[in-house]
């Protein structure tokens, strides 16, 4: 491969920038800095300025609304989806979809895209030197169910390398796209595995700096949900922003 | 009850695009049929080169002011308007939909697009407003707008095109930053 790394910051020099800025922050700071600078990606797509508080109104109070006719329940397992099947360690994530006072998000949209079990995205931009699978798309979707609950059943993927800074690895993650009941709680997020060494070098999922809700980004290890000779379970739950109904229905509160 | 803390969001980063775009997303109406627009623009970065990695997605009322609670917003079959769309962004950072214009939700209140804007290095999905330029009276008072300076107010109102359409950039930095939104549920 060539070496086009000289101009690179080590991994030292980006681990050094997480440090100070996660010692300079806040507690309490439970989304992720817009402006991180150890992910360079961030300088020059960073809003300065902070939000303005808006009260939502008309279609931001809605949600857009999915169905069956949207969604085939085929779609929820990403190992039967191209005709064979995909290498690597088959697994189920389960969890539930929530909304800032913990109640179900109910037949809404999740949509998930990963790489492979070798890191690697069926992407045209993605030139990670390692094997497309041709088993395995890594894109799946479902509804939720009346419980918010909603399962994928997929193959681990890898960890792979980007251009942040020299030798710079992703962690293994799953891209997560999520809906509540009103547009404000729309999410888009990542899913990683628990005990991950590559977490603590990783400017993205330090963009997170509190301790507490970056380890919410993090799935549990279920073996419950992990079937005999067959798979390996995980768990993540999914909490949205407060939906607006909190502040039109304030009798929820009471009881 | 205590309100829970959401999860973080965190990037889309740059592999979604075989995952998110689908057939006829950007498509709210088919292009070209009677009361369609064209809603489209760039979305900037601070150095004001087009994001080509970027995701926009649209939610709105339809012409009466009725926000559409129709499932099919994937499976674009029929005439349903869902009042939904999603945008990925071409090599220029360019963006559009076809849609028909927003009515008032209520008498008086100005017409606007809920705009949410995703792109690789933005780490967490931004909120804004694209209001319609016609009704200077309901814009006059919309509360939102009202607390805004000139300046910044005028990147939140989109400009009618000859065609009919509607142009409305996004700048995530610089000196037409573009107004992005909190509402009361979000946390910093
Ligand atoms: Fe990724």
């Amino acid at each position: 491969m060539t070496e086009r790394t000289e101009a690179l910051p080590s991994q030292r020099d980006i681990s050094a920038e997480i440090v100070a800025l996660h010692d300079a922050a806040e507690v309490g700071e439970t989304q992720p800095r817009l402006h991180f600078p150890p992910y360079r990606s961030s300088l020059l797509r960073h809003p300065t300025k902070n939000p303005r508080p808006a009260d939502p109104e008309g279609a931001e109070l809605v949600a857009p609304v999915f169905g069956h006719s949207d969604v085939d329940p085929l779609e929820a397992d990403l190992t039967v989806q191209s005709g064979g099947e995909p290498i690597g360690e088959r697994m189920l994530v389960r969890g539930r979809v929530v909304d800032g006072d913990g109640r179900p998000v109910r037949r809404q949209l999740v949509e998930i895209w990963q790489a492979n079990a070798a890191g690697r995205y069926v992407h045209q931009r993605d030139q990670h030197p390692a094997p497309v699978d041709p088993h395995f798309t890594g894109l799946g979707r479902c509804l939720t169910d009346d419980d918010g609950g909603y399962a994928f059943t997929t193959i681990k993927p890898g960890a792979y390398p980007w251009r942040n800074h020299r030798n710079a690895w992703r962690p293994a993650h799953i891209h997560f796209s999520l809906f509540g009941t009103d547009f404000t709680q729309r999410l888009i997020t990542q899913m990683y595995f628990p005990g991950d060494p590559l977490f603590a070098l990783d400017p993205i999922y330090q963009s997170v700096t509190d301790p507490a809700a970056r380890e919410r980004l993090v799935a549990g290890y279920d073996h419950d949900l992990s079937e005999h000779e067959w798979l390996l379970g995980y768990r993540w739950d999914i909490v949205l922003t407060g939906s607006h109904a909190t502040y039109l229905e304030p009798e929820d509160h009471d009881g | 009850m205590a309100e829970l803390i959401a999860t973080p969001g965190q990037t889309i980063g740059p592999f979604f695009h075989e995952a998110l775009p689908y057939d006829h997303d950007r498509e709210l109406v088919p292009p070209g049929g009677a009361g369609a627009i064209r809603l489209h623009g760039y979305v900037y970065d601070g150095a004001g080169a087009g994001a080509p990695d970027a995701l926009v997605e649209i939610r709105q009322a339809d012409a009466a002011g009725v926000v559409p609670t129709t499932e099919g917003s994937l499976c674009r079959l029929g005439a349903a308007f869902t009042g939904w769309g999603r945008g990925s962004t071409d090599r220029t950072g360019h963006y559009w939909f076809s849609t028909v214009d927003p009515g008032p939700v209520r008498p008086g209140a100005a017409a606007f697009f809920a705009v949410t804007v995703f792109a690789r290095g933005l780490l967490n999905r931004v909120f804004t407003r694209c209001y319609l330029p016609e009704h200077e009276a309901a814009l006059a008072a919309d509360p939102l707008l009202a607390g805004l300076d000139p300046g910044r107010r005028a990147g939140l109102v989109a400009r009618r095109e000859p065609d009919g359409g509607l142009r409305f950039d996004i700048h995530l930095q610089g000196d037409a930053e573009t107004v992005f939104l909190t509402f009361p549920g979000h946390r910093s």
